[in-house]
């Protein structure tokens, strides 16, 4: 009986996936992909015959009640965080299941002794299962803005990768190996190992690079739900996994191509390292302005182009933004959004924001569509964007961003750059265009700024 | 089980995940990824088989650890996802 129903659940999950890939079926995809998980539940409890219930419901219940609270509650601004966490709890899942087949099946005899298949995904799960895990919590802090630098620089950082490789091939084989109190000691060190390349592996990855991590660990956590597949021999967390592991790598690399890089490129890189240091005093030609102006010039406008970034999330000015739109398109103004396709923190980060402040789809144009519009457009108003705007990039200069495709912002007319400071953008280098000739910026928080320029229009 | 049946499963798995995902607009990104986040919650069945009788009170305090974190990627994420895609939908209707 259960099996049928995981059939069913795989299929659903396919189904699912495949539609949450189109804007007309994606919500019933994502629905039909939760229907599928239903089912799957039901297949479980069903397959397991002498459960505790108590401990299952009470378990469930604790999960679903977290669940809501979390996805009710938070900020659309903090999706890639709230994403990130959510990779970490599904890779940790997967471990916790091989660690428990290790804990329970190695007391008599070694892993190895009993099931060859066992012996080697059990502590192949908990390794990427951890890793998962404790990269998104790394990641999670990066997304919060905190600093999280790698311990080891240049050599001394490939000979502590190696070390760390040596380590886990040899926590791996030790674990499967043996029994008893000694396997449990196996695994502890395998979970610290494992924990230690999870932040290795997302710490050297730099700023702008940080969607690509995302999806990456996305991809990761269901690979690990696959691992664990294979030790409990369940065809569905192999298929579940395996889907999610390939549509995640797909991703990953339509935000690498996006930017330029190979993902190899993006996890060996060490970007952010070497970051070009930058303060104030490298700025020579800052020219200051108000709202006030600002709305003036707008006004005066025929075209415009918002472009949004993480201060705008930051800020939460995608209403307010959407309203400044809506009062210059009422002034005849044409007004579209460039967006980066890594503005942001994570894959379509911005789509989202200004989805919820009911911004047409059609206003939203991509980069390689609207780069050959700025040679066109009067007013480029830039919220809270940095390095996706940074013409460093073009230039061979060894900086983060390297290669990375900007938007040529600095081509329009008269360019608008809302910014608390001229503190550096998530990729730590300077930007060229805060000095540009057509440059104007206005010291403010992105809502505040916003509103500033809303309210003097309205009283023009 | 044999190992080789379970491999032939993943392998043809991945090639159906790599299939079905092929152009995706930017708009779906984030609403993509934290749905298929949401699936690789699946590791809840493994968790669930884990608070069995046959396993050890130890294995079992950790399932039960395990079921909580799988049923919070599982609930938060697929309710986290319809709340995205629901605003591209009212969106749509004033278009």
């Amino acid at each position: 009986m259960s099996t049928y129903l995981y059939i069913a659940a795989a299929v659903l999950f396919i189904l699912g996936i495949k539609r949450l890939g189109k804007v007309k079926t994606a919500r019933s995809g994502n629905q039909v992909a939760a229907l599928g998980m239903l089912v799957a539940l039901i297949g479980v409890l069903v397959e397991a015959k002498v459960l505790d219930w108590t401990m299952a419901s009470i378990a469930l219940g604790i999960g679903t009640v977290i669940g809501v609270l979390l996805a009710t509650r938070v900020q659309m601004t903090s999706m890639p965080e709230l994403v990130a966490a959510f990779n970490g709890l599904g890779g940790a899942a997967s471990a916790l299941v091989a660690a428990v087949e290790l804990y329970d099946k190695s007391k008599e005899s070694t892993l190895a002794s009993q099931d060859t298949m066992v012996a080697t995904t059990v502590p192949l799960s908990i390794l990427i299962g951890t890793a998962t895990l404790s990269g998104s919590a790394v990641a999670y802090f990066k997304l919060a803005g905190k600093p999280f630098p790698h311990p080891f620089k240049g050599a001394l950082r490939n000979l502590s990768h190696v070390a760390l490789v040596l380590g886990i091939v040899y926590a791996s084989y030790w674990s499967a190996t043996s029994m008893g109190a000694e396997a449990d000691t196996a695994m502890i060190v395998l979970l610290v190992l494992s924990t230690i390349a999870g932040v290795f592996l997302v710490t050297p990855i730099g700023g702008a690079d940080m969607p690509v991590v995302v999806a990456l660990l996305n991809s990761l956590s269901g690979v690990a739900a696959a691992a664990s597949g294979f030790v409990i021999a369940n065809q569905m967390l192999i298929v579940a996994g395996a889907l999610v592991g390939a549509s995640g790598l797909i991703l990953t690399q339509i935000m690498c191509k996006a930017m330029n890089r190979s993902l190899g490129n993006v996890l060996i890189g060490g970007v952010g390292d070497g970051a070009v240091a930058a303060d104030a005093r490298e700025y020579h030609n800052i020219k200051k302005t108000s709202s006030e102006e600002v709305a003036m010039l707008l006004d005066g406008a025929t075209s415009c182009v918002i472009v949004p970034g993480y201060g705008l999330a930051v800020a939460q000015a995608q209403h307010t933004c959407a309203n400044l739109a809506k009062e210059l398109e009422s002034r005849g103004v044409d007004v579209r959004y460039a967006i980066h396709p890594v503005a942001g923190r994570m894959p379509g980060h911005m789509n989202v924001l200004l989805a919820e402040a009911d911004v047409p789809y059609d206003k939203l144009w991509e980069m390689e569509r609207i780069n050959s519009e700025f040679e066109n457009t009067d007013v480029v108003v830039i919220v809270g964007a940095n390095d996706v705007v940074n013409p460093l990039a073009r230039e061979k200069t060894g900086s983060p961003i390297d290669g990375m495709p900007i938007l040529d912002v600095d081509k329009a007319r008269t360019v608008v750059m809302i910014k608390r400071s001229l503190s550096p953008g998530y990729a730590g280098c300077r930007n060229p265009l805060f000095d540009h000739e057509n440059t104007l910026m206005v010291f403010e928080d992105a809502k505040a700024a916003l509103q500033g320029m809303l309210d003097e229009l309205k009283e023009m | 089980m044999d190992a080789a049946t379970l491999l032939f499963v993943f392998v043809l798995a991945a090639f159906v995940g790599l299939e079905i995902i092929t152009k995706v607009p930017p708009t779906l990104h984030t609403p993509l990824m934290s749905g298929s986040n949401a699936i690789s919650g699946i590791a809840i069945v493994g968790a669930i088989l884990a608070l069995q009788g046959e396993y050890s009170t130890t294995a079992q305090v950790l399932g039960f650890v395990a079921v909580i974190f799988a049923m919070v990627n599982v609930v938060g994420g697929f309710m986290v996802t319809d709340r995205m895609l629901s605003m591209f939908g009212s969106k749509k209707k004033k278009v």
